[in-house]
């Protein structure tokens, strides 16, 4: 039988704001266990909240992005339920009226492109970190850190459009790419920063009902996303090829194992009893607010990847793996202000740059090769001065030592021999070390061309131009005929 | 000691003649607490730490640098969150607990170099009418001792009827701080919602809380507004308004006052001895050139149901951080999550709380929500266009505070609905965000005092307190 699925996503993303989303706490990664807290985060009686402004900046980014309708009044709301990581016993979110609604997200797809709805983005602070298992927690204890607990984050929830995992996969790399240009989240699935829970549910092709859905929570990449509704969707196909039929729950992914396992049902079975937190009045984005963000919003990475294909002459593919990450995009655009030839400097990053990157677990603003070295680079080469070879040994000596590139070439003697006279002498001496390969060439073997330059660039060391070299061999070699 | 009565400006004239200290007031208010044990107005006393500050308001005036409330001596609601001693708001469930911050009312009147001699008793987490719901005790009603102060505010409104201190703040999210200061005999003043910051106010309910001074006489309650009101960032719904002078019309004749009776608070239900009474308030402002006229309310009958589904709602979810997790009492003989939430909350809370948790709970479940909660927010929607329907032709209302005088201890804990109905004339304020002032306006035969409840527009302090000042004036 052939099925289909129907797949829903709630992303998380946790917002790169200073401070926390109701107080001024400071709201950064990695801190020692409630060391970034205030009677504010930690619930003492008698606080109250006050909303981050730059928290309604980053959701306005966000909505713009995914052109979502910025809803001009929307409501904030206490979800209710107890938990020892929650410290006032509700999680200050939004339910009726959110921030954003109504957008979507284009997504490639197989060569192709589809579009993904989404249903609504919501604002709402996180909660803290419950430790059970780790070595310092003693058996039959918890422990809890509140350090997270007020981190503001943004919910997006998609519609149930996705009808296969790998869509999925492009959605949250699109995703993913968007929010790191925006500047709103780092984007790192595996230190919790952007969170991923799936609704999946199948259904025999062509069927329009939907079947009963399970909910797919733990999974900290995107290939564990992709692996997990592939796990899923094999369950749910064999449970009813079987003749059974699928319980609504709450699974869990367990990475290790490679499996889904169900959750507790006393951990999700919840009446939230939402309602208006009377301690916040309704956020109020007008008109002016959202054309004040429009301003300052940075370049989306669509729009990137055709102006560099339009001013940049690029190939699409050059474009799309260079405004794949923003900091290679900027590095690409400051190097193609600098040189004259905008593919070879595409070349360049795309080749040295990225395996460089790769190769030393670097990331771009830690390269010693600045973009403006590498244009020099690639302008002595432009000007004959050095081989494309010795480029790149320029390039490598840079990467390890951050000299620059004239000072390499002058200190490891690396000039290109464009001397005409140094170069004769040299092109001569080869050709009567080798006067097989001579009579083979006037004897209408052209290809022997290849191995008399290689002989020469050796005896050169590199250095020698090699138009120059090819030059004046074929007219010494016109000349012995 | 015989100045006992004079205002706060008296006073303050004798500190700065030196004929008095503020360390000899305070002890004498110390004295006067110790002599009054039976009445309970005090959860915790600060003797030292008030004797501390007392002294140091004693060297600014020697140095005339005074601050506008220098020496007043006031005691605090038990709600009301200080870093002196315990903050128990009357529960056990905080008993012991310790605050890491001062309320910015605290701030404030600090700045003003005031005095706090102690918190004072309540219901707990200010749930009822009689704080016969204190963990600590029930108050007793200084005008008989057999009687109740009234709730959830009545240690602030004993200890001020009882000359315990100067002055007291208290809070009132029902009728919290009138209907106690109209069964004392005090003046209790219920601010407009957003003037004063709730920031360190333990939570009741936040859409209806409001904090407000108690004493003796209007012009204390102008002072002390006047340090209170202002916006504070650390409350959202705080309101960024300019503050006026409370005190410019007090004195002022009230000719030409308008003053509307809703007729849904006059019919029957009423104790007689208290509309009698009321009558005469209102005789004597039409003898001095107020105009009186009746006005209709007609969504009142709702207002306690109303108030009753969101003060629980909001309170279900306030209340859920007292769990036994970080602070507060704990069950410690637990097995495990669950057993540690129910056994912590079970023996921590006391039953009325418990009830109006229940309740909350209730009214915000799924399938319930729209019946009760957003039904309750549209009559909450009506009362208030009610309220500003009456302004339109008059500037203050004038009403009883509550029914009846104070009631015995004991008469109506079993009976939580009629206990309810103490609130049925000072729910709508709140409901409607508005100002009113309970002003006590004579005594019954059993020389009960008798409270008349005036109500204005939102931020129209500076009208009530000038009608409160003329009732004051006439009947004290």
């Amino acid at each position: 039988m052939d099925y289909e699925a129907v797949i829903g996503l709630e992303v998380h993303i946790q917002l790169l704001t200073n401070t926390k989303i109701f107080c001024s706490c400071s709201a950064k990664f990695g801190a020692d266990p409630n060391s970034q807290v205030c009677p504010v985060c930690l619930g003492m009686p008698g606080v109250l909240p006050v909303l981050n402004k730059k928290v309604i900046d980053f959701a306005i980014r966000l909505a713009i992005a995914t052109n979502c309708k910025i809803n001009e009044k929307s409501i904030i709301a206490r979800k209710n339920y107890f938990y020892p990581d929650l410290p006032k016993g509700y999680q200050i979110s939004q339910y009726e009226q959110p921030v954003c609604e109504h957008g979507f997200l284009d997504i490639p797809d197989n060569g192709e492109t589809t579009r993904i709805g989404i249903t609504r983005i919501h604002l709402e602070e996180d909660a803290g970190k419950s430790m059970h298992s780790e070595s310092y927690v003693a058996r039959d204890e918890s422990l809890v850190d509140i350090n997270r607990c007020g981190v503001p984050l943004l919910e997006m929830v998609s519609d149930p459009d996705f009808r296969s995992p790998s869509q999925v996969s492009s959605y949250l790399t699109k995703l993913r790419q968007i929010v790191r240009y925006l500047g709103i989240c780092d984007g790192n699935m595996e230190e919790g920063s952007m969170r991923c829970d799936a609704n999946i549910s199948i259904r025999k092709r062509g069927e329009t009902k939907l079947g009963t859905k399970t909910e797919l929570k733990n999974m900290n990449s995107i290939s564990a996303v992709e692996k997990a509704l592939e796990y899923e969707i094999r369950r749910q196909i064999a449970v009813l090829e079987d003749g059974a039929s699928i319980q609504q729950q709450t699974l869990l992914w367990n990475a290790n194992k490679n499996c889904v396992e169900p959750m507790r049902s006393k951990e999700y079975a919840h009446d939230y009893r939402y309602f208006p937190e009377p301690d916040l009045l309704p956020v109020v984005i007008k008109q002016e607010w959202i054309e004040s963000v429009k301003q300052s919003l940075p370049e989306l990475p669509d729009v990137k990847k055709q102006r560099f294909i339009d001013d940049f002459a690029l190939p699409e593919y050059d474009a799309s793996i260079l405004t794949d990450d923003l900091a290679i995009a900027d590095y690409y655009e400051k190097l193609a202000n600098n040189v004259k030839d905008k593919k070879a400097a595409s070349n360049w990053v795309m080749g040295d740059v990225l395996r460089t990157l790769h190769e030393n677990q670097l990331t771009i603003s830690e390269l010693k090769v600045t973009p403006e070295y590498l244009a020099e680079i690639i302008q002595l080469v432009e000007q004959d001065k050095i081989s494309v070879k010795i480029g790149r040994k320029v390039f490598e000596i840079c990467a390890d030592s951050g000299k620059n590139p004239q000072v390499i070439i002058k200190e490891e003697g690396l000039v290109q021999i464009s001397d005409t006279g140094e170069l004769e002498q040299i092109v001569d001496k080869i050709l009567d070390e080798n006067p097989n390969e001579v009579d083979a060439y006037l004897a209408g073997k052209e290809k022997v061309i290849g191995f008399l330059v290689g002989q020469i660039m050796r005896a050169s060391q590199g250095k020698a131009n090699p138009k120059s070299v090819n030059e004046i061999l074929k007219n010494k070699l016109e000349s012995r005929r | 000691m015989t100045f006992a009565n004079l205002d706060y400006s008296s006073k303050r004239q004798l500190f700065l003649n030196r004929e008095i200290r503020c360390v000899e007031l305070t002890e004498y208010y110390l004295n006067q607490i110790e002599q009054n044990k039976d009445i309970n107005a005090f959860i915790s006393v600060f003797p030292e730490q008030a004797i501390e500050q007392a002294k140091l308001v004693d060297s600014k005036i020697d140095k005339g640098e005074a601050g506008a409330l220098a020496g007043m001596v006031l005691g605090i609601k038990d709600l009301l969150v200080m870093t002196n001693g315990t903050t128990t708001c009357g529960s056990k469930i905080l008993h012991n607990f310790k605050s890491p911050y001062n309320a910015t009312v605290i701030e404030k009147l600090s700045q003003q170099d005031a005095i706090f001699i102690g918190k004072t008793n309540m219901d707990e987490f200010a749930m009822g009418s009689s704080n016969e719901n204190s963990y600590f005790e029930p108050v007793r009603n200084p005008h008989d001792k057999t009687r109740v102060p009234g709730g959830s505010s009545g240690g602030s409104a004993a200890a001020v009827a009882a000359d315990l201190c100067m002055g007291s703040l208290g809070t009132d999210t029902g009728g919290s701080i009138r209907q106690p200061a109209s069964f004392c005999g005090v003046i209790g003043l219920k601010p407009t919602y957003g003037l004063v910051s709730r920031f360190g106010l333990v939570a009741y309910a936040s859409s209806l809380d409001q904090i407000g001074p108690f004493s003796k006489n209007v012009a204390d309650t102008a002072l002390l507004l006047q340090v209170l009101a202002g916006h504070d960032e650390k409350d959202s719904t705080s309101a960024n308004i300019d503050i006026p002078d409370y005190s410019a019309l007090l004195g002022k004749d009230v000719k030409g006052l308008r003053i509307g009776l809703p007729k849904e608070y006059f019919t029957g239900g009423v104790n007689h001895q208290v509309s009698d009474q009321i009558q005469k308030v209102i005789k004597e402002l039409e003898q001095a050139g107020a105009e009186v006229k009746e006005i209709s309310l007609p969504h009142t009958e709702y207002a306690i149901a109303a108030y009753y589904i969101i003060a629980t709602a909001e309170a279900s979810a306030n209340l859920a951080r007292y769990d036994g997790v970080r602070y507060g009492y704990r069950d410690e003989n637990v097995p495990d999550l669950e057993s540690l939430y129910v056994n912590s909350r079970t023996m921590g809370f006391g039953n009325e709380v418990k009830r109006r948790i229940m309740l909350g709970t209730y009214v915000l479940s799924s399938g319930y929500y729209d019946a009760y909660y957003l039904k309750a927010q549209k009559v909450r929607t009506n009362i208030k266009n009610d309220f500003d329907k009456a302004f339109e032709s008059v500037d203050c209302l004038l009403t009883p505070t509550s029914p009846t005088t104070a009631f015995k201890i004991g008469e109506k804990v079993d009976d939580p609905l009629t206990m309810y109905l103490s609130d049925v004339f000072t729910v709508s304020v709140n409901l409607a965000g508005l100002p009113g002032i309970s002003v006590p306006c004579g005594k019954d035969a059993d020389g009960l005092p008798i409270g008349v409840q005036l109500i204005g527009k939102p931020f129209d302090e500076p009208t009530l307190l000038w009608a409160a000042d003329f009732i004051d004036k006439r009947f004290n």
